[in-house]
């Protein structure tokens, strides 16, 4: 189980929070297939460093980007 | 071509205690300068599309690369449950067409996979389970495939540990049976395909990771780097499972997969008490008993991308809370080891199968949580898609540009998990 630092409680256990993806997708604003394929289903998906998205839904219910190393688990400070 | 398996060989064999059995597959210590198609991956998938090219589609000069060893990934990590009841007709058609091979397999390879079509029983819980079952029931039938419903009374005579309480969390409301589901065993799986590929001049190279994907000014692939050397070939196939986004990248390409650890264990052997597949999709609980008598226990994915090959305590521990109260003649089984792999996950729950952008590169992925049962049938219409250069009729469905038509096989929609 992940302990994860919430910028406004500290740190919380894994089971307190929903992950939330991948952080910096844009949602297309033109009606464009690929743009749309990007944003809906690509992922990088990286083995090493990832932006994600967190949410504290049992805790302050805030959203939030951690950084994470994908083979240790560990989170690291943004690149 | 390795001495044929059979009853005399084995009573040769046992005569000086198994200790004189060559080798069963070649395994070249490094791969040649060129081949007319590279696998990457020494998976189930990866060896039995090299099998099929070889023995089907006349392709001889293959190679599969492998950065571990064959079957290290998560053929040898999964808890083989062996089953085609999907939803959806492109999806029912393509594990049934593995579920046909399972059942001759054996012969085929002249070795024995083990496999065991004992029933795969499907529990319900609730109201909506037993509509979405009824619902798979009717569409497995008009496709041909069978798939039953059971009442509480006939899945316990079917599954005699388990408990109809009506006191427990969730209890069971009926369930659906596809009698011609089973298991099979892993490892022999890999090693099966690996030893009939060998002896029809494909090369398996362990220890041979892929490093980089070469193409030429028109962006069409001409080999791949691996850490023994660089390979040339005009078609690639890629069958990297959890790692397929990072080979991928090595081509620009990105991919809409994400990673996840999935965890199974296995309890400490005891009598035969188990005669058939249990799982419960409702509580993320998946159990059989393999031949040894371990009770082998598949568990649910952690919520994020991880390639630590190791998930949570928490999940497994949710995972013991639902079968000890399913099945409560469980409930003082020590549990004897854990482990986790990198399953591949689509946004529909479906694989891709076929070409890409980047000419001559092509994948076979996405098999998520529930490729096992598709090792036969996804390495046959894969290696007719590589031998021919465009899509085998199953496969077709499963391209990768699906997730820009739109035409998604949403299977995730239809069970959220697929074991
Ligand atoms: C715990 C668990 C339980 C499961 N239970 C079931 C089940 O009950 N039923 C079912 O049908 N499915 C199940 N699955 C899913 C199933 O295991 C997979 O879908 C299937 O085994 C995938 O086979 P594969 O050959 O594609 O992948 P793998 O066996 O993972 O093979 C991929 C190979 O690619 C290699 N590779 C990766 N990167 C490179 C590189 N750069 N260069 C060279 N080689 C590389 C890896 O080392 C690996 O050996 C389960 C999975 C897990 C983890
Ligand atoms: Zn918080």
């Amino acid at each position: 189980m992940l302990l994860i630092p919430c910028p406004h409680c500290g740190d919380r256990p894994e089971i307190e929070f929903r992950n939330c993806g991948e952080a910096g997708i844009v949602r297309p604003t033109a009606a464009d297939d690929a743009a749309w394929t990007a944003f809906l289903y690509l992922r990088s998906n990286p083995r090493g460093l990832h932006a994600e998205r967190w949410r504290h839904v049992h805790g302050c219910g805030r959203f939030f980007t951690l950084h994470r190393h994908t083979v240790s688990d560990r989170f690291e400070s943004a690149p | 071509m390795p001495q044929r398996f059979s009853f005399l060989s084995l009573a040769r064999g046992a005569l000086d205690g198994h200790r004189s059995w060559p080798e069963q597959w070649r395994s070249p210590d490094r791969p040649d300068a060129d081949y007319d198609v590279v696998i990457v991956g020494g998976g189930g998938h990866g060896l039995a599309t090299a099998y099929y090219l070889a023995a089907e589609f006349g392709v001889r000069r293959v190679a599969v690369v492998e950065k571990g060893w064959i079957g290290g990934g998560n053929t040898g990590r999964n808890t083989t449950i062996v089953r085609s009841n999907y939803l959806y007709p492109e999806s029912a058609a393509l594990y049934d067409h593995a579920l046909k091979r399972w059942e001759h397999l054996s012969t085929a390879l002249n070795y024995n996979v083990m496999f065991s079509p004992r029933g795969v029983l499907m529990l319900a819980h609730s109201v909506h389970d037993e509509q979405v079952f009824r619902r798979h029931i009717c569409a497995n039938r008009l496709a041909g495939i069978d798939n039953e419903w059971l009442t509480p009374a006939q899945a316990k005579a079917f599954c005699p540990p388990l408990t109809l309480a009506p006191d427990v969390r969730y209890p069971v409301t009926g369930a659906a049976l596809q009698r011609r589901g089973g298991t099979a065993r892993h490892d022999a799986v890999a090693w099966g395909f690996a030893r009939a590929a060998s002896a029809r001049g494909v090369d398996i190279v362990q220890n041979c990771e892929v490093t980089g994907i070469d193409r030429d000014a028109g962006g069409a692939v001409t080999g791949v780097q691996t850490s023994k050397g660089p390979v040339r070939a005009p078609r690639i196939g890629v069958v990297a499972a959890g790692h397929t986004s990072v080979v991928m990248a090595m081509a620009g390409l990105r991919m809409p997969l994400e990673s996840y650890p999935l965890q199974a264990l296995v309890s400490e052997p005891v009598k035969p008490v188990f005669p058939c597949v249990a799982m419960s999709n409702a509580v993320h609980a998946y159990v059989s008993q393999s031949d040894k008598g371990e009770l082998v226990i598949g568990a649910g994915t952690d919520q994020y991308i991880s390639y630590s090959q190791a998930g949570s305590l928490q999940i497994l521990t949710q995972t013991l809370e639902a079968i000890c109260e399913l099945f409560p003649t469980f409930r003082r089984l020590r549990m004897l080891r854990a482990w986790g792999g990198i399953v591949d996950v689509t946004p529909d729950r479906s694989p891709i199968i076929g070409g890409t952008p980047v000419p001559g590169l092509f994948v076979n992925c996405g098999w998520g949580t529930g490729g096992f049962k598709a090792t036969p049938g996804s390495g046959h219409v894969f290696a007719a898609t590589l031998a021919r250069g465009e899509p085998h009729r199953l496969a077709e469905p499963f391209s990768l540009d699906r997730f820009s038509t739109g035409r998604l096989i949403d299977e995730a929609a239809a069970s959220a998990v697929a074991h």
